[in-house]
């Protein structure tokens, strides 16, 4: 399956080669988990594993939750509540849940961004991002719609303002508005359907995920230097890698344990600081909230959909060259998905031949940038829709189109690229010398550690 | 990179405080001290009952509690009463059985009744659905760093009445220095020495006050203690499995290290 020369599964008893001719099941699960893998991937490359475990964990507590939730206007709320009070551990499986999809996104973001430092959307991974794109943005669905299903206050118009959206589009918009809602309005159609598409996407994403790995697994995977292994031959390939089990699904074991330590603290001792307390008001279509404000991780998009009001020329202009049918709502809208759909397009808006941003001085700092861009949008997307916000989440969002559309592709042409290591053991010898160096330095400074 | 990690780590730790949810002008909430606060804080099982008392003599009238079953009063990290002390509370409850199609003493195995007629809003949920700690500037530090929600808010309303009222369009609005608008319209509850403690406790608005908030906050959050607990045994368990791992990894990871330097 890899392009990397490595061993493969060989059927040695009778049993195993009766099972290898008719189904070669173990030689797939062979392959897959002994990989040859960079030795040199640092610790941004533990959030495949902890994305892995948060599908599991959503999928199995998600599991559990629907044998005693009740998907109906009437009755979700309360039976929601019946989880918190009367099933056994149900408030934990229903705060483990919650919070998950927390650990998921901060999870998916760092995944990402992780990604676009190190250029691993470059050819020939290109595939695996764009799959990874998909998965994403149904995890976004996913997400938005297991958030209706408790039926409080921010369910119901967050379900409103959202489905809104797609009401905005020109034409079409309407019937696609009626057709995701079951009706005119959010109502109990609304929670079925979106009860029940929450439970099948998380299969979908599974699917993908698969995909994404075996994406992956043939072109090899990315690492901090972004100079591939060599793979002439199997003794080469060995000194840049080794194998996935057991080097890397330790390193990434324990890696999860900590993050899973810091999880276990906040669904024990604060639950709740992440949502948003209006939710445990039930919902009510005749009391709107004073403020509607999605989950935090969709806050940076939600930033962008906002800050293309009527008064910004980019909109007038598109309003004015369409004659009226792009509108500001309609522009927000677009600016939303346009937002992920230029992330989407990297591989292809990225002119460098350099694949790690180690090596590109000038991006390293357009980077730092965009990385502060996105939290800053994180908390304009919280704020009020007012000044000064308004202003700065404009220049936010265009920060986000100028870093894909203009920095990425400009910096391939202008950008003097630094010396890249000829191979990654070369960067593994140079790594580990450096950790011998400092650890000698340490060591044998006599006032380093005084008598007393 | 450097920078960029260093850019990242800040930000990171920034925005872990900062679950922003723009607070809505919200009024002046008191940092009140509850004994539920923090990693191992614990309901005060006399506060929970003298909340009780508080809520069934005054708040009662007006405000139901209806995702609470009565049983629940029997839990033994929240108000710990025996189960004929529970069945004698549940009596003075009158509730509609459509099996019977008639009102009937309540037993444990009801809810709380819900009150509707006065139009005010179920308690039930009141401590978690209330805000009040989002600040400052959305960035929800208050709440991380003073344990600061439901119950401070619930407490700093009771005691906030400052005596103005005003009337519009027929109805009354008192003046609330922590309710979000400041207007209320409903009228001061508490005044102090409203009920008689049966610990002898002080009675004034402040314990009252609190004492029903801690009470709210049991009933919005029943399951606290146990949920804290199990937060403990995991935090305690995935330490003690990341040591092991750590060591492990390193084990793993030495000669693979030690050969790259040699070659």
């Amino acid at each position: 399956m890899s392009g990397i020369p490595h061993d493969h599964y060989e059927p040695k008893t009778k049993g195993e080669k009766w099972l290898n001719s008719r189904l070669p099941i173990v030689g797939l699960l062979y392959d897959t988990i002994m990989i040859p893998t960079p030795k040199n991937l640092n610790w941004m490359w533990i959030w495949g594993i902890v994305l892995t475990f948060c599908l599991a964990l959503q999928i199995i507590t998600g599991i559990v939750l629907v044998m005693h939730y009740t998907p109906h206007v009437d009755m979700a709320f309360a039976s929601v509540e019946h989880i918190m009070r009367n099933v056994n551990g149900g408030h934990m499986i229903r705060y483990l849940h919650s919070n998950g999809a927390s650990l998921f996104f901060i999870a998916v973001y760092a995944h990402i961004f992780r990604g676009l430092y190190y250029g691993s959307y470059k050819a020939p991974r290109e595939i695996t991002w764009i799959i990874g794109m998909l998965i994403y943005l149904l995890m976004m669905g996913t997400a938005f719609m297991g958030y209706v299903l408790p039926w409080g206050q921010m369910s119901f118009w967050g379900a409103t303002v959202i489905t809104g959206l797609f009401g905005a589009i020109p034409f079409i918009g309407e019937p696609i508005q009626t057709l995701l809602l079951g009706g005119p309005a959010v109502d109990n159609a609304t929670l079925n359907r979106f009860f029940s598409l929450h439970y099948l996407f998380p299969f979908l994403i599974a699917g993908l995920v698969i995909v994404h790995i075996w994406a992956f697994h043939t072109t090899g995977n990315n690492n901090p230097t972004g100079v591939e292994v060599r793979r002439t031959s199997k003794a080469e390939a060995e000194k840049d890698t080794v194998s996935f089990w057991p080097y890397f699904v330790i390193k990434d074991l324990f890696a999860l344990a900590v993050l899973l330590a810091v999880f276990f603290a906040i669904v024990g001792f604060m639950p709740n600081y992440l949502g948003h307390p209006d939710n445990y008001i039930e919902a009510n279509p005749l009391a709107t909230p004073a403020h509607i404000v999605p989950e935090w991780y969709f806050l940076p998009f939600y930033a962008i959909l906002r800050a293309f009001t009527a008064e910004v020329w980019v909109v007038q202009f598109a309003s004015f060259v369409t004659g009226g049918i792009i509108d500001a709502k309609f522009f927000g809208v677009l600016a939303m998905f346009g937002a992920i759909i230029v992330m989407a397009l990297a591989p292809w808006l990225d002119t460098s031949s350099v694949r790690s941003a180690r090596y590109r001085p000038m991006l390293k700092w357009w980077f730092g940038i965009l990385v502060f861009d996105f939290f800053a949008l994180m908390w304009l997307g919280a704020m009020p829709a007012e000044e000064p916000y308004a202003t700065l989440s404009l220049i936010a969002s265009a920060y986000w189109f100028g870093y894909f559309l203009v920095i990425l592709p400009l910096l391939g042409i202008i950008e003097k690229p630094g010396s890249q290591p000829t191979s990654i053991e070369e960067d593994f010898k140079k790594k580990q010398l450096k950790k011998a160096d400092k650890a000698d330095d340490y060591f044998s400074k006599p006032d380093a550690t005084p008598a007393e | 990179m450097k920078f960029v990690k260093t850019v990242f780590i800040v930000l990171s730790a920034w925005f872990v405080g900062s679950f922003s949810f723009a607070a809505g002008g919200g009024g002046y909430v008191k940092d009140f001290d509850f004994s539920f606060e923090g990693p191992f804080g614990a309901y005060d099982q006399t506060q929970l009952q003298r909340g009780l008392k508080v809520y069934t003599e005054v708040c009662s009238s007006c405000h139901g509690l209806k995702y609470v079953p009565l049983r629940t009063l029997a839990d033994k990290d929240g108000l710990g009463y025996s189960e004929d002390q529970v069945r004698a509370y549940a009596e003075y409850y009158e509730i509609f059985d459509p099996e019977l199609d008639d009102y009937r003493a309540a037993v444990p195995a009801d809810h709380f009744p819900a009150v509707v007629d006065a139009g005010a809003p179920d308690l039930s949920l009141m401590a978690k659905a209330r805000a009040g700690f989002h600040g400052p500037y959305g960035t929800g530090i208050s709440q991380l760093v003073n344990g600061m929600g439901g119950p401070e808010y619930i407490a700093s309303l009771l005691t906030g009445y400052t005596g103005e009222e005003k009337e519009e369009y027929g109805s009354v609005f008192y003046e609330n220095t922590a309710y979000p608008g400041k207007w209320i319209a409903m009228a001061p509850p508490l005044y102090g020495e409203d009920v008689d403690y049966d610990d002898g406790h002080a009675n004034d608005i402040y314990s009252e006050a609190q004492d029903v908030a801690a009470f709210l906050m049991w009933a919005a959050e029943p399951k606290m203690m146990a949920r804290k607990h199990s937060g403990f045994v995991g935090v305690l368990f995935l330490v003690l499995l990341s040591v092991l791992l750590y060591l492990t990894n390193k084990r793993l990871w030495a000669p693979i290290k030690k050969e790259s330097i040699s070659s």
